[in-house]
C-alpha cells in the first residue's frame, strides 16, 4: 500500500480579489451599476448633471465683473453672467441704505456676533460666556448708534435688579416669588425714575456716542441677520415657557398657552407682519409709533416661539413619565426638576426640530420685503429699478440664494454635529 | 412609632404663595387678572384709536361694489361684483394653489424621498442636493426665481407666428408655453357628458366595493385576486365605452394663435404656475425628508422577519414597511400641506390674486377697513388650519398602535 497523502506545507497566499469587486471598479459596480435599473438611473442622473453644468459653468465662469451696466455686459457677450451688478452693488446687498462711512459698524457687529456665539456653540469656550451676555446691548448700540450710556443703563438696571434678588434670597426673604416681585419692582422703578437723569449726567460728564442711524436705513443681509438672530435668541426661552405652560396642569395658564400657540400657528407669518405694519397702531395708546424693525422682530419672535413651543412639547412628550415621577420622588421642586432632569433630556430629543425652526425663521426674514423693508430680495427689485441694471435676475438671485444657503446649511450641519455629540445611548 | 402632628390649619396669607395647595390657584388668578388687564387695555386702545380716526367696526363693506378686476378666477366675477365676492374668488384661488401644489409636492416628495434611500450613490447624492437646495433657500426667492424663469426664458406669443416660427407648441400642437402663461387644450362638455361623470363616479364606488370584497376574501380564504388590474378596469372601461356610445360628448378645444396672442383653450397664468411650482418644489423637499425618516424609522428587524417568512422584497415593502411607515409619515405630511397653504399667501410677490391679495390687499386698501379685513383673513386661515389639525388628531387616534 502506497500511502498517497498530500500535506500542504505552506498556506496558499490569498488570491487577489476579482477586479470587479474591489477598488474603483468594484465601487462602481456595487454603487452605480448593481442592476439594470440602477444602471439606467445612474446614466440618467449623469446626463442630468452634465446638462445642468454644461450651461451653468461657462455662464458663471466667464461672467463679467467690471462692466458699468447690463447693456455693456450684453454687448460684450450676452451668454455669460453679468456679475458686475454684484461688484457695483454688493455694499447695498450687505448693508442696505446704511450710511457708507459707517459700514464698519455692521461689520464689527457681525464679527462680534461670530465671537459671541462661539461660547454658546462650543462648550470648551464657555468661560467667555460673559461676552455673549454683553453682546446684544453692544450690537444695538453699534447698529443704531446714539449714546453709549442709554444702552448700558439697561444693563446696569438689570444687574442691580439681579443683585437685589440675590441679596434678598440669601439674607432676608426666602420666598422666591416675593423676592422676584420686589426686585422686579425695584428694576422697573429704576428705569422709570432714575435712568433718565443718570444717562443725562453721564452724557455730560463723559460723552461717548455714535451717530444715530434710523431703522429704515437698515437693509440687506444686515437686516436679515438682525431680525433672524434676535428672533432666534428671543424665541427660544419664550418657546420653552409656552411648551411648559401647555403641559401645565393649571387650566388657565394651559388655555392661554394653547390659544396663543394655535392662533399663531394657524395664520401665515405674512399676515402677522402685516398686522405689525398696519394694525399694531390700533392696539397701542393713541400717538404711539415705535420702530418698524422692532415691530417686525417682535412678530417674528412670537411666530417662531409658537413653533418652538410645539417642537419642545414633542420632546417633553417623548420623555417617559417615570422621569417626572422619579424627580418628584427625589424631592425636587417643579423648576428644579425641569432644570435638572426634564429639560436637558427633552431639549436633546428636540434638537433637530429646534434647529429646523431656527432655519425656518431665518428664511422667513425675507418676508419683510413684502411690507417694503429692504431685505436682500426687496433690494433685488430696488436694484432692478435702476436703469443700468434693469432686467437682471439670475446673478442677484444666485448670490442671494447662496448667502442664505450657506447660513441655513451651516445651521443644519451644526445640529447634526450636536446630535452626534449629545448621543449618550447606543 | 409616633406620627408627626398634622400641620396646623391656621390659614395665613403667605400660604397663598408658599403652600403648594393654594399656590397653583393663586398663580392662575394672578395670570388671569394680568391677561384680562392686557386684553382690555388693547381693546380700549383700539376703541380710542378708532374714535380718533372717526371709524367704526362694520362688515358692510363686503356688500359694496368692489370695482377691481381679478384676472384669474374660478367663478364668475366682474368689477361690479361685491367685495365679499372678491374675497370668495381669492379664497378659491388660494385653495386651488394649495390643492394643486399639495398633489405635485406629494408625488415629487415620495419620489425624491425613496430615491434618496437608493443604494445608487449618484442618485442618492443628487436627491440629497435637491433636498438641501430647496430646503435651505427661502421660499420667496424660489417663487420669484421660478416666475422670472417663466417670464424671461419663454417665447412671446408672436414667436409662434409665421411659416418658420421661432417657437413651436408642444405635445402635437396642443400646449403653448409663452411668457404670458401656458395654454392648454380646454375640455368642452357637450350634451350627455353628465352621464359620463355619473358613470365614472359609480365605477369608482364599485371599484372601492370590489377592493373591500377582495380584502375580505383574502382574509377568509387566503387567496388574493389581482386587485389592481380589476379595479383599474372597473374604473376605466365602462366610462370609455359610454364615452364612445354617446358619441364623444367631451371634446378638447385647442388653443390657437390669433393676432399677437393665443385664443381659446385653458390659459394658466405664469403667476399661478410659478407660485404652484415653487411651493410644490419647496414643500416636496420637506416631504422627501419625512418619507425618508418614516421608512428609516421602521426597524430593520421588521424587514428581516418578513424576509424570513419568505416574503419577496416588493411585498415586504407593501405589506410590512409601508403600513408602519405611513403611521409616522402622515401627520407631518399633513402639517406640511398646511404649511404650503399658508405659504401660498406669498402670492403677492408674483401678483397672483389669492385671498391675501383680494381681501387683505386691494379690498383693504380701497375700503380702509384694515381691522375687519385682517380679522376675516386670519379667520379664514385659522379655519383651514384648525380643520387640518383636527384631521391630524383624528388620524392619530384611529391609527395609534394598540398597546395590549
Amino acid at each position: 500500500m502506497t500511502k498517497i497523502a498530500f500535506v500542504r506545507k505552506h498556506a496558499i497566499p490569498p488570491a487577489a480579489p476579482p477586479i470587479t469587486e474591489v477598488g474603483a471598479v468594484g465601487w462602481l459596480k456595487q454603487n452605480l451599476f448593481s442592476s439594470w435599473l440602477n444602471s439606467i438611473l445612474t446614466i440618467l442622473s449623469l446626463y442630468f448633471i452634465v446638462i445642468m453644468l454644461w450651461d451653468f459653468i461657462p455662464w458663471a465662469y466667464g461672467g463679467h465683473w467690471n462692466t458699468k451696466s447690463l447693456r455693456e455686459c450684453l454687448d460684450l457677450d450676452p451668454d455669460v453672467a453679468c456679475f458686475s451688478v454684484l461688484a457695483a452693488r454688493w455694499k447695498q446687498l450687505l448693508f442696505g441704505l446704511y450710511p457708507a462711512e459707517e459700514y464698519w459698524r455692521p461689520t464689527l457687529t457681525f464679527i462680534f456676533l461670530l465671537l459671541a456665539i462661539v461660547p454658546i456653540l462650543f462648550p470648551k469656550f464657555f468661560k467667555f460666556f460673559w461676552f455673549s451676555v454683553i453682546y446684544p446691548g453692544l450690537a444695538i448700540w453699534l447698529l443704531w448708534g446714539g449714546s453709549f450710556w442709554s444702552v448700558s443703563i439697561v444693563y446696569i438696571g438689570l444687574a442691580l435688579g439681579t443683585l437685589l434678588f440675590l441679596v434678598l434670597i440669601r439674607s432676608y426673604i426666602h420666598n422666591y416669588v416675593i423676592a422676584a416681585l420686589l426686585s422686579f419692582g425695584f428694576t422697573a422703578l429704576f428705569f422709570f425714575i432714575a435712568s433718565d437723569p443718570i444717562v443725562k449726567t453721564l452724557d455730560t460728564i463723559l460723552p461717548f456716542s455714535l451717530p444715530f442711524v434710523e431703522s429704515l436705513k437698515m437693509g440687506g443681509f444686515t437686516l436679515s441677520l438682525i431680525v433672524g438672530i434676535t428672533g432666534i435668541v428671543a424665541s427660544f426661552p419664550i418657546g420653552i415657557l409656552l411648551a411648559l405652560g401647555r403641559q401645565s396642569n393649571l387650566p388657565v395658564i394651559k388655555m392661554i398657552c394653547v390659544g396663543f400657540i394655535e392662533f399663531i400657528r394657524g395664520v401665515p407669518l405674512i399676515t402677522l407682519l402685516f398686522v405689525a405694519s398696519v394694525l399694531l397702531n390700533y392696539f397701542l395708546p393713541p400717538g404711539t409709533n415705535f420702530d418698524i424693525v422692532l415691530r417686525v422682530v417682535i412678530m417674528v419672535t412670537l411666530f417662531s416661539a409658537a413653533y418652538m413651543a410645539e417642537v419642545i412639547r414633542g420632546g417633553l412628550a417623548g420623555l417617559p413619565l417615570g422621569q417626572h415621577e422619579a424627580s418628584a420622588s427625589l424631592g425636587l421642586t417643579y423648576w428644579q426638576s425641569q432644570r435638572l432632569i426634564i429639560m436637558p433630556q427633552a431639549l436633546k430629543i428636540s434638537i433637530p426640530g429646534i434647529v429646523n425652526t431656527f432655519i425656518g425663521l431665518f428664511k422667513d426674514t425675507t418676508l419683510v420685503s413684502i411690507i417694503s423693508l429692504r431685505d436682500p430680495i426687496g433690494l433685488a427689485s430696488t436694484i432692478r429699478a435702476d436703469q443700468k441694471w434693469n432686467g437682471i435676475y439670475w446673478e442677484l438671485y444666485v448670490a442671494i440664494g447662496l448667502m442664505f444657503f450657506i447660513f441655513c446649511y451651516g445651521m443644519s450641519q451644526y445640529s447634526q454635529y450636536l446630535e452626534r455629540k449629545l448621543k449618550t445611548d447606543k | 412609632m409616633s406620627s408627626a402632628a398634622p400641620p396646623s390649619e391656621n390659614f395665613k396669607l403667605s400660604m397663598l404663595l408658599s403652600d403648594t395647595r393654594y399656590r397653583g390657584m393663586s398663580l392662575q388668578v394672578i395670570t388671569f387678572i394680568i391677561f384680562m388687564a392686557v386684553f382690555f387695555w388693547l381693546v380700549d386702545n383700539t376703541i380710542k384709536n378708532l374714535a380718533l380716526l372717526d371709524k367704526d367696526v362694520s362688515f358692510n363693506f363686503l356688500w359694496l361694489r368692489a370695482g377691481y378686476d381679478i384676472n384669474q378666477r374660478l367663478i364668475p366675477y366682474t368689477a361690479d361684483s361685491t367685495h365679499g365676492m372678491a374675497a370668495i374668488v381669492g379664497i378659491l384661488n388660494t385653495l386651488l394653489v394649495a390643492f394643486v401644489g399639495c398633489i405635485i409636492a406629494t408625488v415629487l416628495g415620495l419620489f425624491v424621498g425613496i430615491l434618496r434611500l437608493s443604494k445608487n450613490w449618484i442618485v442618492a447624492k443628487l436627491m440629497a442636493a435637491y433636498i438641501e437646495g430647496f430646503r435651505n433657500v427661502p421660499i420667496l426667492l424660489w417663487i420669484v426665481m421660478v416666475f422670472a424663469l417663466l417670464t424671461e426664458f419663454t417665447p412671446a406669443p408672436k414667436a409662434f407666428k409665421g411659416a418658420e416660427p421661432e417657437a413651436t407648441m408642444l405635445f402635437f400642437e396642443s400646449v403653448a408655453i409663452t411668457n404670458r402663461g401656458t395654454y392648454f387644450p380646454a375640455p368642452i362638455f357637450g350634451e350627455g357628458s353628465s352621464f359620463i361623470f355619473i358613470c365614472f363616479l359609480l365605477s369608482i364606488f364599485v371599484a372601492i366595493y370590489f377592493i373591500r370584497y377582495a380584502g375580505q376574501k383574502k382574509r377568509d380564504t387566503g387567496k388574493s385576486l389581482p386587485t389592481v388590474w380589476i379595479s383599474t378596469a372597473i374604473i376605466v372601461l365602462p366610462t370609455f365605452i359610454l364615452f364612445f356610445i354617446l358619441g364623444k360628448p367631451i371634446s378638447l378645444e385647442y388653443p390657437y394663435l390669433k393676432g399677437f396672442n393665443f385664443k381659446e383653450g385653458l390659459h394658466l397664468r405664469n403667476s399661478f404656475i410659478a407660485l404652484t411650482l415653487a411651493l410644490a418644489f419647496y414643500t416636496s423637499a420637506f416631504i422627501a425628508e419625512i418619507v425618508r425618516a418614516g421608512i428609516m424609522a421602521v426597524s430593520k428587524g421588521q424587514t428581516e422577519a418578513a424576509a424570513s417568512l419568505g416574503l419577496r422584497p416588493n411585498r415586504i415593502m407593501n405589506l410590512i414597511i409601508l403600513p408602519q411607515a405611513l403611521r409616522i409619515i402622515v401627520p407631518p405630511l399633513i402639517s406640511n400641506y398646511l404649511n404650503l397653504t399658508k405659504n401660498s399667501s406669498l402670492a403677492i410677490a408674483v401678483g397672483y390674486m389669492d385671498v391675501r391679495g383680494t381681501l387683505g390687499g386691494i379690498t383693504l386698501n380701497q375700503t380702509g377697513r384694515e381691522l375687519e379685513s385682517m380679522l376675516l383673513l386670519m379667520g379664514f386661515y385659522l379655519c383651514v388650519s384648525l380643520l387640518i389639525s383636527s384631521f391630524i388628531n383624528y388620524f392619530n387616534r384611529s391609527f395609534q398602535i394598540v398597546v395590549r
